[in-house]
């Protein structure tokens, strides 16, 4: 089973365009800031945007062409979506509503009903079926949700920000239960989700989307070993850079020489682990290649470590210890050294 | 005369039991045509929508004397529609029902679009996703949610055509059996037989107390 899509909407401000493909053997995630365009994505998905240019299709089956006007209403499409604040039936049982998409696609209601309730007790609230959704729990409505989105059977499962309305204990629990029913489905799963913990819990696969454009793609893994945007540097917690690689040294875009080993030429973003950096009052002697001088910009307690900004004058961001960072009085600012060991920096083509 | 009498005299029941029949219809009538109205002036935007709304309203602001007259059969459309159509509402029980239905229906139309407004059009979207087309959306999502509203509308509306008066008299004519309303019955009683015309009026004083005060509840009860 695999989904094309190529989705190009213009939308007040944002103007998407994005392509991506999807198949049945991976958990996908759209993961983005908000205002990125994920949900319009999804919407566009489950037929509730139009496209004002590309295509979406399942298995040879055209869904929407923005070039044939071919389109395939929402309730045709064979979805099960779970919104992000469950959008539960507010005047139908709980019952009622997991066997919703089974009665409006035509199962009588006793069937319906007996196949509802099954989805109920395997998602473990069997108890609440003749509850009203005024009455449950963020988590609750939440699974009651994600029961009502898979009692249908569909091919394809969107779910948009599942996880964002909970607490964080909730979360966790309900986390832990989404990826088991992620896991147990065999249709097309996609995700939205501006929370990368979410999406490096539940997703094979990461589509990192920004301003309405895909910034980068592939698995966890990857996408966080070789961050291609701000946004993916920052939640991985990694200073990230580019510049031009010529020899053994990266000429910075900010301004400022990096060295290098193993340099492929070219542009090249460069990632360094905040604890790889290290500051020094005095020059230091010896191994490390690159000795910077640079000035404290701030430094912020977090813990057990010590978060500290520097220019360089490029913007660094070095990790050290709390008793290191008081013995080099680095909340009074100030110049200082800065060292990289060449080692352990990760330098990859733009 | 005592008040018994007065009660059972056959014109009178005749009256109610016409002033009855024609506001049902006409609440009938009102939800029919008021509720597709509601929805495309809640739910769609097209050119001449401003028009069309003043037009729902209308009937709020015009005196319903002038309303029937301009409907009446020698009225501006009454005219044309028995020139060319040989249609003759007025006179008929038909045409009482219309003349009360003008009159309510904005009422039924006003309080639909509000509720239509309100509901929450993403319930309607998580509907669509799980196979429900427009109509079913609309018949199993849209209506159980405006459903108090639906009610509280057609009961006003039903209250408006209970006691509608100029409309019905200047549009249907004042025909005993077939057009006379009580509200009609009570202002002819009022030039003959004084105390009828009271009494006549306290049932419909007390029938639209007990509209309000069952509106009123079910409204507190949601």
């Amino acid at each position: 089973m695999s989904l094309h899509a190529a989705i190009g909407i213009r939308f007040d401000r944002l103007a998407l365009d994005a392509r991506f493909s999807a198949t049945n053997h991976e958990v996908v995630a759209l993961l983005g800031p908000s205002g990125a365009g994920k949900t319009t994505i999804l919407r566009a998905l489950a037929g509730l945007a139009p496209l004002t240019a590309g295509r979406i299709v399942l298995d040879g089956t055209v869904f929407e062409d923005a070039a044939t006007n071919e389109w395939v209403p929402p309730e045709r499409r064979n979805l099960g979506v779970v919104f992000q604040d469950a959008l539960l039936f507010p005047h139908l049982s709980v019952l009622d509503n997991v066997a919703a998409g089974l009665r409006f696609t035509g199962t009588s209601r006793v069937i319906a009903r007996v196949r509802a309730r099954e989805w109920l007790e395997r998602i473990g609230i069997g108890e609440l079926a003749d509850a009203k959704p005024g009455v449950l729990s963020g988590g609750q409505a939440q699974r009651v949700a994600l029961a009502r989105a898979l009692a249908t059977q569909p091919r394809i499962l969107l779910l948009d920000e599942p996880l964002s309305a909970l607490d964080v204990t909730t979360r966790a629990d309900v986390r832990r239960e989404l990826r088991r029913h992620l896991n147990a489905f065999t249709g097309i799963r996609l995700l939205v989700t501006h929370d990368p913990i979410d999406a490096l819990a539940l997703a094979d696969r990461l589509i990192v989307l920004e301003h309405g454009h895909i910034v980068q793609s592939g698995s966890s893994l990857d996408v966080t070993a070789t961050p291609r945007s701000r946004y993916v540097a920052d939640f991985v917690g990694v200073n990230w850079l580019r510049g031009t690689a010529r020899g053994a040294a990266v000429m910075l875009a900010g301004g400022g020489t990096l060295i290098v080993p193993d340099l492929v030429p070219g542009e090249v973003f460069v990632v360094i682990h905040p604890r790889a950096v290290s500051v020094h009052r005095q020059k230091p002697e010896g191994s490390p290649r690159n000795v910077l001088p640079g000035v404290v910009v701030s430094a912020d307690d977090e813990g057990s470590r010590v978060r500290v900004r520097l220019a360089l004058p490029f913007p660094l961001v070095a990790e050290v210890t709390r008793a290191s960072a008081a013995e080099l009085e680095l909340d009074r600012g100030g110049d200082v050294w800065v060292t990289v060991k060449a080692t352990e920096i990760a330098t990859y083509a733009a | 005369m005592n008040l018994r009498q007065d009660l059972m005299a056959p014109e009178i029941l005749t009256a109610l039991r016409l002033s009855l029949v024609c506001s049902l219809a006409a609440t009938a009538i009102a939800i029919v045509l008021g509720l597709p109205l509601a929805w495309v002036q809640a739910r769609v935007t097209f050119p001449g929508q401003r028009v069309l709304r003043a037009l729902t309203t209308l009937p709020i602001v015009l005196p319903p004397v002038v309303a029937g007259v301009v409907f009446g059969r020698r009225g501006l459309v009454g005219m044309w529609l028995d020139r060319w159509f040989g249609i003759r509402l007025p006179f008929t029980t038909a045409g009482a029902a219309l003349a009360e239905a003008f009159v309510a229906m904005p009422f039924f139309v006003l309080t639909m679009e509000g509720a239509l407004r309100s509901v929450d059009r993403r319930l309607e979207e998580a509907a669509r996703t799980l196979g429900a087309s427009r109509w079913k959306v609309f018949r199993h999502v849209t209506l159980p949610l405006v459903r108090p509203s639906l009610q509280a509308g057609a009961v006003l509306a039903w209250a408006r055509a209970l006691g509608e008066f100029g409309a019905t008299i200047t549009f249907a004519g004042n025909v005993p059996g077939s057009t006379q309303t009580l509200p009609l019955a009570v202002y002819l009683a009022l030039e003959t037989n004084p105390d009828t015309a009271f009494v006549l009026s306290l049932v419909l004083l007390a029938v639209s107390l007990a509209v309000l005060i069952g509106l009123r509840r079910r409204w507190l009860a949601w």
